[in-house]
């Protein structure tokens, strides 16, 4: 499998990595895919009142492209509105860092872990609105 | 001529070259065994099968010396081997040529086992294709066949039984003689595949009751391209050709003969003889030293039973990392590993599978495999980059995080995808 040189890079120095609070009321989190599927990513995102992510965190069990594009999520993710977080598309991802075929469901993984923990937020404001 | 040679070290350089660990996929040619090679494909050059002229007799000297050394290795009669491309073609030929040959008068039922390599599944399912059946044995989780099940599995029509002698993945060694007793007491023709063996478990084919083996070169320091196939000549074993031509090797198996890929063979399987006692206890250190530092890491699983195991085979699960950033990871060494990461479908190892080991156990395992010249330094780089490497990939890996929190993660539910 020959892997571009960003999938390297961001396998090799991956950013982010670890855990937020998760009982923080400000911390969203969105776990996706499947031990026997070959994928599991974590992502947590802190997101402040005026609904701007602050902070970004991801583990990711699987291959190197799905390493790399959980990775690369965090950098994209900090400073973005949630809305523009959930705006993302998988296809962002696969062209950033050149995916072959066969891993673009690493970013549709991607994809689906940010819309999990934008979702994760959305669920623990309303709870707030409503207490 | 041989004591002048300087046996290498295949030392890990950088990662376009490293460390060797996968002495079970392949070895290196030793290098007695390409000097002894190289006069055959210049001065030497002879047709075996030519019968007028020195060039033909010498070529069928080295031929036939090459012969008596493959025997002696096995304790078989030069006479009952026959040349092939390789451990794949003797499989083939084994496996098609007797139940051809005995299909009419015996019966059309085959047992195997589920763990055995590719070149005999694939044989197998070849036949059924053709109209025979087929039992794919399971084999006990410590990857062994339960002799009770083999017995069991044997009907009046059985005409062929395939038990590899040592598993490819996993280096543990079935009990041949007592399946191979089995077959002889119900009138089954009996194939061994040993192209994992020849150097790490003695065979004495006087003694062991197996009607066909399949031999390779490049297993034992030989070169690729050349094999055997032992064909027990008492109790006659007949088996149908697969290839047709001139009649060589007494219509078996026609083609010209490669001189100098069988002068290899012989010569590998010379040293093997020679030296194998001497070289399995070395070994032996090696990979249980390799096996005591692995341990130092936590949830690890060592794959198939170590006790009935070639010392040259360690295969171990690292719970909690995926597969192939597993393999990403080690590139400082060259190894095999239980998932299929190039493929698009990633496919675990069928082999860990069918002894129960779980999807995610069967990707991340990696076989060590190691040999001749293999270092006790190169085993413990190994040690110091594995423990290194499985920290990395465990801090980044959610499931870690999950089990050292003691959550059961065969419990969560998981959204499939």
């Amino acid at each position: 499998m020959a892997y571009s040189d960003k999938v390297l890079d961001h396998y090799e120095n991956p950013r982010n990595v670890g855990s937020l609070d998760k009982n923080d009321p400000q911390v969203g989190t969105g776990m996706v895919g499947a031990p026997a599927c070959g994928d599991v990513m974590k992502l947590m995102i802190k997101v402040n009142d005026d609904g701007i992510i602050e902070d970004a965190k991801f583990k990711t069990y699987g291959c190197g492209s799905a390493i790399a594009s959980s990775s690369l999520v965090t950098e994209w993710l900090k400073g973005r509105t949630i809305e523009e977080a959930y705006a993302i598309k998988n296809s962002e991802i696969a062209e950033e860092l050149a995916l072959p075929p066969v891993k673009i469901h690493c970013s549709v993984l991607a994809e689906d872990a940010i819309k999990a923990a934008v979702a994760d937020i959305k669920a623990k404001q309303a709870a707030k609105d409503n207490a | 001529m041989s004591a002048s040679i300087e046996l290498p070290v295949l030392k890990h350089r950088d990662d376009a070259h490293p460390l060797y660990l996968d002495y079970s996929a392949t070895t290196p040619v030793d290098p007695r065994v390409a000097a002894k090679m190289i006069p055959y494909l210049t001065e030497n050059f002879g047709n075996p099968a030519s019968r007028s002229h020195p060039y033909g007799w010498t070529a069928e000297e080295a031929v036939e010396n090459a012969r008596e050394e493959v025997a002696k290795l096995v304790g078989a009669d030069p006479r009952e081997i026959v040349w092939t491309s390789g451990a794949t073609e003797s499989n083939n030929l084994a496996i098609k040529g007797a139940a051809h040959f005995y299909a009419a008068t015996k019966g059309k039922h085959i047992i195997t086992i589920a763990t055995e390599h590719k070149a005999v599944i694939d044989p197998v399912r070849e036949l059924e294709r053709q109209g025979f059946e087929a039992t794919f044995l399971i084999p006990e989780p410590n990857g062994l066949v339960d002799i009770e099940k083999f017995k069991a599995a044997i009907r009046p029509d059985t005409v062929l039984a395939s038990v590899m002698f040592v598993n490819n993945e996993i280096g543990v060694i079935q009990d041949i003689e007592a399946i191979g007793h089995i077959c002889r007491a119900n009138n089954v023709i009996f194939h061994v595949d040993a192209a994992q063996a020849t150097g790490k478990v003695q065979i004495n084919l006087e003694k062991l009751p197996v009607d066909l083996m399949s031999l390779s070169a490049h297993k034992t320091y030989g070169p690729k391209g050349i094999g055997a196939l032992y064909v027990r000549r008492k109790p006659r074993v007949r088996i149908e050709a697969q290839i047709h031509g001139g009649g060589h090797e007494r219509g078996m198996r026609s083609g010209t003969l490669a001189t100098h890929q069988i002068a290899g063979m012989g010569e590998a399987f010379r040293i093997a003889r020679e030296e194998m006692d001497t070289e399995n206890e070395r070994i032996r250190r090696l990979r249980d030293r390799l096996l005591q530092g692995l341990l130092e890491i936590e949830e690890v699983y060592v794959n198939g039973e170590l006790e009935h195991r070639v010392p040259h085979n360690l295969n171990i699960s690292f719970n909690y990392v995926e597969g192939e950033s597993l393999i990403m990871a080690v590139k400082g060494i060259a190894v095999s590993s239980g998932s299929a990461c190039t493929s698009a479908s990633l496919e675990p190892s069928y082999v860990l599978r069918a002894l129960g080991r779980s999807d995610e156990l069967a990707h991340s395992s990696i076989r060590f495999s190691i040999g001749r010249f293999t270092t006790e330094a190169d085993v413990d780089y190994t040690i110091e980059l594995m423990k290194s490497k499985i920290g990395k990939l465990r801090e980044l890996s959610p499931l870690w995080e999950m089990f050292q929190d003691g959550i059961d993660i065969s419990k969560v539910q998981w959204a499939a995808h």
